[in-house]
This record gives structure tokens, C-alpha cells and sequence, in this order.
């Protein structure tokens, strides 16, 4: 028992300190990232290549004057950012970051908690996730907040819809089972979900960027029409945990789709890989091998997130709705049927 | 621990918090506050739920009851904009009714429940039956037809109510 606890402990810091330091470089990524898209620089003063640039911004964000507006509901508004991180964070304990690692003669998953109907789980998540933007928008008692909340949360309820549906089609092809590590080892055949799920990754892809509320999808916090949004009237750090949050949800989302639809840390050729190097399973080796590849897919989803945020122009707002409602739940429900027949004919789905 | 196990503490704390928040739900005077302790007390339901082992039905609940019924409430009473100046104050005669209508009703309920048999509720932590794989054997070999009715009645009121949408955007 004592030894459970210590393993858990560990692995939760270990993922929790991954995440925020992820999402810390991610903010120096995506403006060196944009620098090179717009041909400048991007930070390049706070240390070399501009890498203290995080610590620098967090810094600021702790050393500002703090202001609450004293109309506001005062606790309300002190806890949306809280729960709004909180709620970020969360989803990262499904996530199976390397194969089982073998310390004396015990298996060790590397993966917080292996909630058995992992998938709903992680969408319920999402969908609590939208109270830290509610809660935060109304208290702080100002219409653009408020118009943001709302825009926020209406963004979030349409797109969960299309994200279910295209979900359910990937349990289907992955045999049936909720569990995220399971999902992931079932691909370890070389065969990905994404070659049975081109369309549904497509939609789940384009559901994620709408419930990270990023680039186009980021009416929440339209600057040209409400100010900053939800997180007009917020300032210093609670504004910082906001922002944070934001990155955080991209790298738990890049890193579901790159378990779900990529094979995690799986690629291909693996078994052989391992085989050659004289490697058995369980190996700190292969565990190693493993969250590096795993990695390296999540690093290139974060930077496609950021590609399009600085490609594309943000949308209007029946766009979006039409894109969520017209668009893609419709597609999502084809994509179903489609993987049905499919499955039935490849064999996995027996009468 | 007071000669009472983990899951028998974690039983009375969650109920106490549910009938709490239940109670808050009631007595608060902000609409926003009263469905932010509902979705308090979902949590506290679901909790239940999980020392039932029922995971799937907890998770459900959460996603469900306070990831999307719960969001559209506050959706819909933030838009509305009630406080307290604009709601209308109930004179003392309504209150009067109101609370016989509710004791009345107390007291149907309590006569109704009082002598039924208890049920006979699974263990604590041992059951399987809530468990995502039995659940859905149950309910597509079971309980089928039932469920295909559910799910015609659900997609009825859908249907139903976009009509009834679409009708008032046009007039």
C-alpha cells in the first residue's frame, strides 16, 4: 500500500510539473512560432533564444496590482480561474504517457489513473471545464465578460456534440473499450486509428480547437468586439491562470489525439526496433523510447495548433455555429455509420 | 477509524454535503448561486455513485446532469438577468399557500414512503453491476425495447421542441 501510494505520488508531481512547464514553453513557442511565420524575431532578450521569456512573463503576472471589481460576487470571481485550471490539469491523468515500466519484479503503468470509461470521463471534463469561463465571466459584472461566458460556453455545447459522436466511431474501431491505455495499446500493431478514422480525427481535431477556445475558434475572447472577453475585468495572476489554462488545454487535447488517432507511443515498426536493440518489455529503455515518441507527436500537434492560429482569420459568429451544427455534427453522424459498416466488414463487429 | 470503515465515513460526509447543497439550492437568494450548489450537489450524488462502483453512471452524471443541463440553466438565467430588483415579490397570502401547498405535499410523501419495504441495496464497493460492460449487457439484451423507447420518446421532444422554436421565429 505504502509503495501504491509513493509510485502514485511520484507519477502525479512527475505529470503535474510536465504540464505546467509544457504549457510555460508552449507560450515561448507559440511567439517564436509566430515570429517565424511573421519573419521576426519573437523573444529574444530574456536569456538565450528568448528561453527565460516564460519565467519572465509569470514574474510579471505575480508582481501586478491585483484588481476585483467591487460590484463583482468577490468569491465567485477569485475561484473561476482556479477551477478553470483545475479542470485543465484533470484531464491529463488519463493519459498513458509510455509503456508499463518494470522496477524489480511489478509492472508500473505510466499513466495516472486508468479510469475504465476513460473516454466519458475526459468529456465530462471538458464539459465542466466551461464553468471556470462561466463563473469568471459573470461575476466580474461586465457585459463584454458576460457576452464572452456565454459565447464560451454555447462554442463548448455545440462542439461536444460532433466531438462525442466521433468518439463513439473511435471505440468502435478501437474494439470496444472506454480505457484510454487500452485504446493506445491496441494500436500497437503498427496500424493507428487515424487509417480507419480519417474523417472522424478531422472532426475531433476540429472540435478540439473549438473547446481550447483557440485560433479560429477564439470568439470567447474576441478582442475587436468584447475587449479580452471573459477575462476583460481579470488582472496579474488570476488573468495569467486564464491564459495558462488555455495552454494546458491544448497539450492535454494534442496529447489525446495523439493517443487516440496516432497510436500514442506507439510507432511503427516498434516490436522490431526493440527486438534489434536486444530490449524485453518492461525495459526503462523502451518506457524512455516510448514518451519520446509520444512526445514528439504531441509537440507536433501543439505547433499545428499554433500554425492555424496564425493562418487563419478568427470566424464570425453564425459561422461557427453553423460549422458546429450543420457542418460537422452532420459528418460526425456519417462518419458513424460509415465506421459501422466498415467494422462489420473488416470482422470486429459480430451479430 | 470511530469503529467506522473509510467507505462508511466518505458515505456520511458525501450525504451531508448533498443534503447540504440540496438545502443551499433552496435557501440562496441568487439564482446563479442556486445552480452552482445543484451542480454542487450533483457532484456529491456522483460521488455516491462511485462508492456504489458504479463508474460509468458517475461519470455520466457529471458529463450529463452538470457538464450540459446544468451549463444551459446557467446559460439561460444569465441572460435573463434576474435580480433582485426586477423579480417580482411575492406577497404574504402566495408565501401562506405556497407553505401549506409544500407541507401538504410533505405529508403525502412521508405517508406514502413509510410503509414500504426498504430496498435492499447492493454493497458498498462489491457490486459489478454498475460497471460499464454489465450495464450495457443489461440494457441491449434485457432491457432492450425498453431503451429503443426511450430513445424514439427523447428524440420526439427534440423534435418537438425545434418546432416549437422555429414556430415563434417566424410569427
Amino acid at each position: 500500500m505504502a509503495e501504491f501510494i509513493l509510485y502514485k505520488s511520484i507519477i502525479c508531481v512527475v505529470i503535474f510539473a510536465l504540464s505546467l512547464g509544457i504549457a510555460a514553453y508552449s507560450t515561448w513557442w507559440e511567439r517564436k512560432f509566430a515570429g517565424l511565420l511573421q519573419d521576426r524575431w519573437g523573444p529574444s532578450r530574456a536569456g538565450w533564444w528568448g528561453l527565460l521569456q516564460p519565467l519572465a512573463d509569470g514574474g510579471k503576472m505575480l508582481w501586478k496590482e491585483e484588481i476585483i471589481p467591487n460590484v463583482s460576487n468577490k468569491f465567485l470571481f477569485v475561484i473561476a480561474p482556479a477551477l478553470f485550471i483545475v479542470t485543465a490539469i484533470v484531464a491529463g491523468v488519463l493519459i498513458p504517457w509510455a509503456p508499463d515500466l518494470k522496477i524489480g519484479e511489478t509492472f508500473y503503468s505510466m499513466q495516472i489513473s486508468d479510469v475504465n470509461v476513460g473516454v466519458i470521463f475526459l468529456l465530462g471534463v471538458t464539459s465542466i471545464g466551461v464553468y471556470g469561463i462561466m463563473i469568471g465571466g459573470w461575476a466580474s459584472n461586465n457585459k463584454y465578460s458576460l457576452l464572452g461566458a456565454i459565447r464560451a460556453s454555447a462554442q463548448m455545447i455545440s462542439y461536444e456534440l460532433a466531438m462525442g459522436i466521433s468518439l463513439i466511431a473511435l471505440i468502435i474501431t478501437a474494439g470496444g473499450t472506454l480505457s484510454f491505455s487500452e485504446i493506445v495499446k491496441a494500436q500497437d500493431a503498427g496500424v493507428a486509428n487515424i487509417v480507419w478514422q480519417p474523417l472522424g480525427f478531422l472532426i475531433f481535431f476540429v472540435c478540439a480547437l473549438a473547446e481550447t477556445n483557440r485560433a479560429p475558434f477564439d470568439l470567447a475572447e474576441c478582442e475587436t468586439e468584447l475587449v479580452g472577453g471573459y477575462h476583460t475585468e481579470y488582472s496579474a495572476f488570476k488573468l495569467g491562470l486564464f491564459l495558462f489554462a488555455e495552454y494546458i488545454n491544448m497539450f492535454v487535447s494534442s496529447a489525446v489525439m495523439a493517443g487516440f488517432y496516432f497510436g500514442g507511443y506507439n510507432f511503427p515498426f516498434a516490436a522490431e526496433l526493440y527486438q534489434a536493440l536486444g530490449l524485453e518489455t518492461g525495459d526503462w529503455q523502451i518506457s524512455l523510447i516510448g514518451f519520446l515518441v509520444y512526445f514528439t507527436k504531441v509537440a507536433i500537434f501543439i505547433t499545428t495548433f499554433m500554425w492555424i492560429r496564425w493562418t487563419l482569420p478568427r470566424f464570425r459568429y453564425d459561422q461557427l455555429m453553423n460549422l458546429g451544427w450543420k457542418t460537422l455534427l452532420p459528418l460526425s453522424l456519417l462518419n458513424l455509420a460509415l465506421t459501422v459498416v466498415v467494422e462489420f466488414f473488416r470482422g470486429n463487429i459480430h451479430l | 477509524m470511530l469503529g467506522y470503515t473509510i467507505t462508511q465515513w466518505l458515505f456520511g460526509i458525501l450525504s451531508f454535503m448533498a443534503i447540504m447543497f440540496a438545502l443551499m439550492v433552496v435557501f440562496t437568494r441568487n439564482p446563479i448561486h442556486s445552480v452552482l450548489y445543484l451542480v454542487l450537489t450533483f457532484f456529491c450524488i456522483a460521488g455516491h455513485y462511485l462508492l456504489m462502483n458504479a463508474q460509468f453512471l458517475a461519470v455520466v452524471h457529471i458529463a450529463v446532469y452538470a457538464g450540459a443541463i446544468m451549463v444551459l440553466f446557467l446559460f439561460v438565467i444569465m441572460l435573463m438577468n434576474l435580480n433582485e430588483d426586477t423579480e417580482p415579490q411575492k406577497t404574504m397570502i402566495t408565501k401562506l399557500i405556497a407553505g401549506v401547498i409544500g407541507g401538504l405535499f410533505l405529508l403525502v410523501l412521508v405517508g406514502a414512503l413509510k410503509g414500504t419495504e426498504q430496498l435492499a441495496i447492493t454493497k458498498y464497493g462489491y457490486s459489478e453491476a454498475g460497471l460499464m460492460k454489465n450495464l450495457g449487457r443489461v440494457l441491449f439484451k434485457e432491457y432492450l425495447f425498453p431503451f429503443e423507447i426511450v430513445s424514439v420518446l427523447l428524440l420526439a421532444a427534440l423534435v418537438g421542441a425545434i418546432m416549437l422554436g422555429k414556430k415563434e421565429a417566424k410569427e
